[in-house]
């Protein structure tokens, strides 16, 4: 394992002091909580406050997202761990603007327990808390039991379109329900090439064999759903594009917003050529593509391959989508 | 003896410490089969954290116990920090204003962290998690308790092992590894198996102090 690393122990620490120093523009530390990114625009004194969350190895995820009319402060856990509830409360705290905060994150036991937590900690403090839980990724768990599923990469349109619907002024309620829209018409869908490893644990958590893929790998190296032999950039684009729209069933005509993103060690061209791909799978089924966004937007340390999330777009969620924004990775 | 000093017992969440940073590599070995791999990192580091910070005080198990809670709670995160932290918590809870730790005192500490878990934790019997070892042994522990406080250890200690074992042959029914469906069978969950370390080591630390 070659990486650039200090004291593993040290790892997200040092990820986060490098982070604020290289956007200072638009994010800071929380002076009470050093796992604490918060927004410089935060907080908007009678605007709902955005909030997420989640384990680190997934930069530029979480952190990435905290800016101007997109996230208003971030809690970060451990590697692939949820941050603590007091981060979470003191995330919640530094993003209140007196008008209640909707923490928006992704559906994962540690999150779901200490995002429980952290509402009660601040319940004391008089802070309304909304919450909305991403669940996007197709293949972990079937259509009926769409409550189980992980969230992924689809949290990224979670936070633009909550946060665009803050920006508005909208109240607490009516930005949870634009949240909860926007996770609803999203289906996405991993599939990984080689493993990656937590460097504290110093080996690869899992293997893929040389020649093999996993289709509906997870975002912390959760194996895939199924093995099978890896296929050209087109098959695998394919594959993805089929498997999502299957679980979508848009009508022809739809208008969607499409995210790929690298997890990790895949070479941003290769994102490119799939892209190429899905974009044209997309045509030939009638749909037009509002907005793409390619590149490595939510990884999972060094792993190789990418994720495909597709959001169906309705005018609200059109001008939400397209509201001006500035965050480190957005 | 059948009971020890709830006193001056720092040393006791040392030990505990102890065993848990020695079995780093092992617990992230099989999270790592089915999960991320990252379990025995972060119990090592906040076991390892606690341990550094009641080291030589004069504390009593409950006090030490809460510096313990409090750490996993509010710097490890994850799930565990939370279902331990409230663990530990209400152990402690149970524990407050007694001199004495015996074998009622034991038990209504066990039932009092195993409600703390059910608080916060959605996991039953079976769902291939911690439940699997802590609730059958604090079951062992109750039916055992009129046979002495160092034989219901025992009985406790066997249950929790069978507890730990149980969940080879299961398949995850929530957490990480639940998405994994029949894959997850054949592995030790390693929730179960730091919950089996945590009770085995707890009741070899009691049971040397009342030898």
């Amino acid at each position: 394992m070659q990486r650039f690393i200090n004291n593993p122990d040290d790892l997200v620490d040092e990820t986060v002091a490098g982070f604020v120093k290289a956007h200072r523009d638009l994010v800071h530390l929380d002076p009470a909580n050093p796992r604490v990114v918060v927004s410089n625009a935060a907080p908007q004194p009678g605007r709902v406050g955005i909030v997420t969350g989640g384990g680190s190895g997934h930069e530029p995820a979480f952190i990435g997202y905290a800016g101007r009319n997109m996230v208003d402060a971030v809690a970060v856990g451990e590697l692939f761990s949820s941050p603590t509830a007091k981060s979470f409360a003191d995330a919640i705290r530094a993003a209140d603007g007196g008008a209640g905060v909707a923490v928006l994150y992704g559906n994962y036991a540690g999150d779901n327990m200490n995002v429980k937590m952290a509402a009660r900690m601040v319940a004391k403090d008089g802070i309304e808390v909304a919450t909305v839980v991403a669940n996007d990724d197709v293949c972990s768990a079937p259509a009926a039991e769409r409550a189980k599923r992980r969230g992924v990469a689809g949290e990224i349109f979670m936070w633009k379109i909550g946060g665009a619907k803050a920006a508005q002024g909208a109240p607490l309620s009516e930005v949870q329900a634009a949240a909860q829209k926007a996770i609803d018409a999203c289906r996405s869908v991993g599939v990984g090439l080689g493993p990656c490893t937590l460097p504290g644990v110093g080996h690869p958590n899992f293997q893929i064999e040389p020649g093999t893929m996993e289709v509906g790998i997870g975002h912390h190296g959760e194996p895939g759903t199924r093995v099978e032999a890896l296929k050209t950039a087109s098959e695998v684009a394919d594959d993805m594009l089929r498997i999502v729209m299957e679980d979508h069933a848009l009508p022809p005509g739809s208008e969607v917003a499409v995210l790929v993103s690298g997890l990790g060690a895949t070479p941003v061209n290769e994102l490119y050529v799939l892209y190429d791909r899905i974009e044209a799978g997309l045509t030939a089924k009638g749909m037009t593509v509002h907005k793409a966004l390619v590149g490595n937007y939510f990884t999972s340390l060094e792993m190789v391959g990418a994720t495909l999330t597709v959001m169906a777009l309705d005018g609200e969620l059109k001008a939400l989508l397209d509201l001006e924004t500035a965050s480190p990775a957005l | 003896m059948t009971a020890i000093q709830t006193a001056n017992q720092a040393s006791i969440v040392e030990e505990l410490a102890e065993v848990i940073v020695a079995n780093k590599a092992y617990l992230s070995e099989i999270d790592g089969k089915i999960g991320d791999g990252d379990h025995g990192i972060n119990m090592a580091k906040g076991f390892g954290r606690a341990a550094e910070r009641i080291h030589g005080k004069e504390m009593t198990l409950d006090a030490a116990l809460l510096v313990l809670s409090d750490v996993l709670m509010s710097e490890i995160g994850g799930s565990m920090g939370p279902l331990y932290g409230l663990m530990f918590e209400d152990m402690a809870g149970a524990l407050a204003g007694r001199d004495t730790l015996d074998a009622a005192a034991f038990s209504a500490m066990l039932n009092a962290g195993l409600e703390g878990v059910r608080g916060v934790g959605s996991a039953e019997v079976g769902d291939k998690t911690l439940m699997d070892t802590l609730v059958p042994a604090v079951g062992a522990f109750d039916a055992a308790q009129d046979q002495g406080f160092a034989a219901a250890l025992q009985a406790m200690v066997a249950a929790a092992e069978a507890g730990r074992d149980s969940t080879l042959d299961l398949v995850a029914r929530i957490g990480r590894a639940s998405r994994l469906g029949e894959r997850s069978r054949g592995v030790l969950d390693a929730g179960a198996t730091s919950c089996c370390l945590i009770l085995t080591t707890l009741a070899g630390s009691i049971q040397r102090r009342m030898a």
